[in-house]
């Protein structure tokens, strides 16, 4: 399925979340809603007809230094793949400054959760509903988001605590059945 | 006198079966790593254990996390090149054809043909040393050391061509944005030849050495299966997630360079566990020979630079001898290759699945963000979920079979 049917298709189920395209280089980049991210990425995937059964990536970009970029400092884009049926799609949504938050799809695929995370560490999007919204590849004591256009390069940072892990351990053995 | 009623085993006491294991609260929590001969890098896994069985895993990576995407901001398309060496430091031309690709492919240039080939041709060696290196090392872990040196022989000869070839060994940096450093050398096609066929003859002594061994077969059958379902939830790709029976190859499915030239298999596994991961890659390496014996009989003469301004150098007599050849290589090297602004996604198969790189341009000399879809990641954070119900010598088996590399886990 190509970008153009793919966005007339999520335009007739959601009206009102597609907020406009670009063409990435022969991909259709389709950007929508932030609220609706999940309700779309859901359909996507159970769709016999587009069938999106994996999530290749989740990348968070600061425009903020960015020439002539309109509204929302961040953007969030979704690259999502269909085994089955062999094609592909670019969802980008934009959120702004004061409360950059995008609903999670870490319920429906087993990677975001991770890829989440990275987002949030790396850029400070957040992701509303995420069971563990914490850092992934950063320390957990280190401070701002480093890829963050106003995160200097050179800033370095000394930490030294441990993780302890437990409260994701906590969590886990809840879900199996022991504590 | 010990009376026979006191001697009789603990299972009949009843002692335990009191109990159910939901009851128990004897739980040790047990670091699997950072610092750990068996994980090959710096990873940590956190299990409770329930005995030596694990119960549940939690991991925790970043380790070896240096910044490769807030570097790629601060230098040049160009130099970009040396950083993707790092990331999978294993088969690292494989990580410079990718990033390569994607900004060939934002600025639409066509690399010549015979680059295509020998960027072809290196990226299958890469991809055979990066299996022999994942089996090599597995096979160690669980106490088959012997293979290690039949896998890692033949490995040092490919290094020793690639050496050869662009002056190291493992951070090659041999691509350039529109071609290639330098072109082979002349005996460059009978030397690979000559290994591919030493390559051979060693994945054979493993096979031989393996596959009847009452030990191995034990240790890896059945062992940390991950199903079909769960590794496309997760994200997998390459070896791994076909190893659970998906026939699923970048090469085949969305074909690049001149892949769809070459007469080539995809082995597929059937459970998804340690034995599929392991096989899988021998039989991987057996294609990739095949790819690479009908590339050296088809590799075309020619140019391995591409010769748009943008992104190439002028020959030397043009630059000293003409100023147009002097302004264009000053061009070039001052402002650096500045694509238009925009966004790519590009991929390539590399050694353990889907590496990508999405790339935003905004007009400048440096790349305004650089993402890389390491295929590490998704392996990984599958691990913990992967181990649990397994026992620690499991575990170890497991992680050397989905190959993390912690340069392109933690960027």
């Amino acid at each position: 399925m190509d970008g153009q049917t793919l966005m007339e298709k999520i335009s007739a189920k959601f009206p009102g979340a597609v907020k406009g395209s670009v063409d990435r280089f022969g991909q259709l980049e389709i950007q929508l809603n932030a609220d609706q991210v999940p309700a779309v990425v859901k359909f996507l995937r159970d769709d016999a007809e587009t069938a999106f059964d994996m999530l290749i990536d989740l990348v968070a970009l600061d425009y903020s230094a960015f020439p002539n970029h309109g509204e929302g400092r961040f953007g969030v884009v979704y690259l999502l793949k269909s085994l089955k049926l062999g094609h592909r799609a670019q969802l980008k949504t934009f959120v702004d400054e004061g409360d950059p938050t995008v609903p999670t799809i870490s319920d429906l695929y087993a990677n975001a959760n991770w890829l989440e995370r990275e987002a949030y560490d790396q850029v400070g999007v957040k992701f509303s509903g995420h069971p563990n919204l914490k850092r992934i590849l950063n320390h957990h004591e280190f401070v701002g988001h480093p890829l963050r256009k106003d995160y200097p390069i050179t800033r370095r940072q000394a930490l030294s605590a441990n993780a302890s892990l437990m409260d994701e351990m906590d969590v886990r053995l809840e879900e199996k059945g022991w504590i | 006198m010990i009376d026979s009623q006191t001697l009789l085993p603990v299972s009949s006491s009843k002692g335990l079966e009191a109990l159910k294991p939901q009851e128990r609260k004897d739980l040790l929590m047990v670091n699997l790593g950072p610092s750990h001969p068996a994980t090959h890098g710096t990873l940590r896994a956190l299990c409770a254990l329930d005995g030596e069985t694990i119960v549940a895993a939690v991991t925790e990576i970043g380790y070896l996390h240096r910044g490769f995407e807030k570097d790629c901001e601060a230098h040049t398309f160009q130099q970009c090149i040396p950083y993707t060496d790092r990331l999978n430091y294993v088969s690292a031309i494989m990580n410079n054809v990718g990033f390569c690709k994607a900004v060939e492919r934002m600025l639409a240039i066509q690399v010549p043909e015979r680059a295509i080939y020998i960027r072809v041709i290196t990226a299958e060696l890469n991809r055979i040393i990066d299996h022999l290196v994942c089996a090599g090392a597995n096979l160690v872990d669980i106490g088959a050391l012997t293979n290690f040196w039949y896998t890692f022989n033949v490995r040092e000869k490919v290094y020793n061509i690639l050496e050869k070839l662009c002056g190291a060994r493992l951070t090659s940096s041999y691509t350039r944005i529109g071609g290639l450093t330098r072109d082979v050398y002349p005996e460059f096609g009978d030397e690979v030849k000559a290994v591919l066929k030493e390559i051979r003859a060693s994945v054979k002594d493993v096979q031989k050495l393996i596959a009847p061994n009452r030990i191995f077969l034990d240790r890896t059958k059945g062992v940390c299966i991950i199903s079909k379902e769960r590794a496309i939830s997760y994200g997998w790709t390459g070896p791994t997630l076909r190893a659970c029976g998906v026939e699923y190859d970048l090469r085949k499915a969305e074909p690049y360079y001149n892949y769809s030239d070459f007469q080539f298999d995809i082995p597929v596994g059937t459970v998804g566990d340690v034995y599929d991961r392991i096989f899988i890659r021998f039989y991987e390496i057996e294609e990739s020979i095949h790819i690479i014996e009908q590339a050296l009989g088809k590799m075309p003469k020619g140019p391995i630079m591409t010769d748009d301004k943008r992104v190439a150098l002028p020959p030397k007599q043009q630059t000293y001898g003409n100023i147009e050849g002097l302004m264009n290589h000053f061009k070039i090297i001052m402002h650096g290759i500045c694509p238009a602004p925009g966004e790519v996604y590009d991929f390539t198969e590399a050694a353990n699945g889907e590496l990508g790189f999405y790339i935003v341009a905004d007009g400048s000399k440096n790349p305004y963000r650089v993402k890389c879809r390491p295929p590490c990641f998704m392996n990984f954070a599958a691990f913990g979920e992967m181990i649990e119900g397994s026992m620690i010598a499991d575990a170890v088996a497991s992680l050397g079979s989905i190959n993390i590399i912690a340069g392109e886990l933690d960027r």
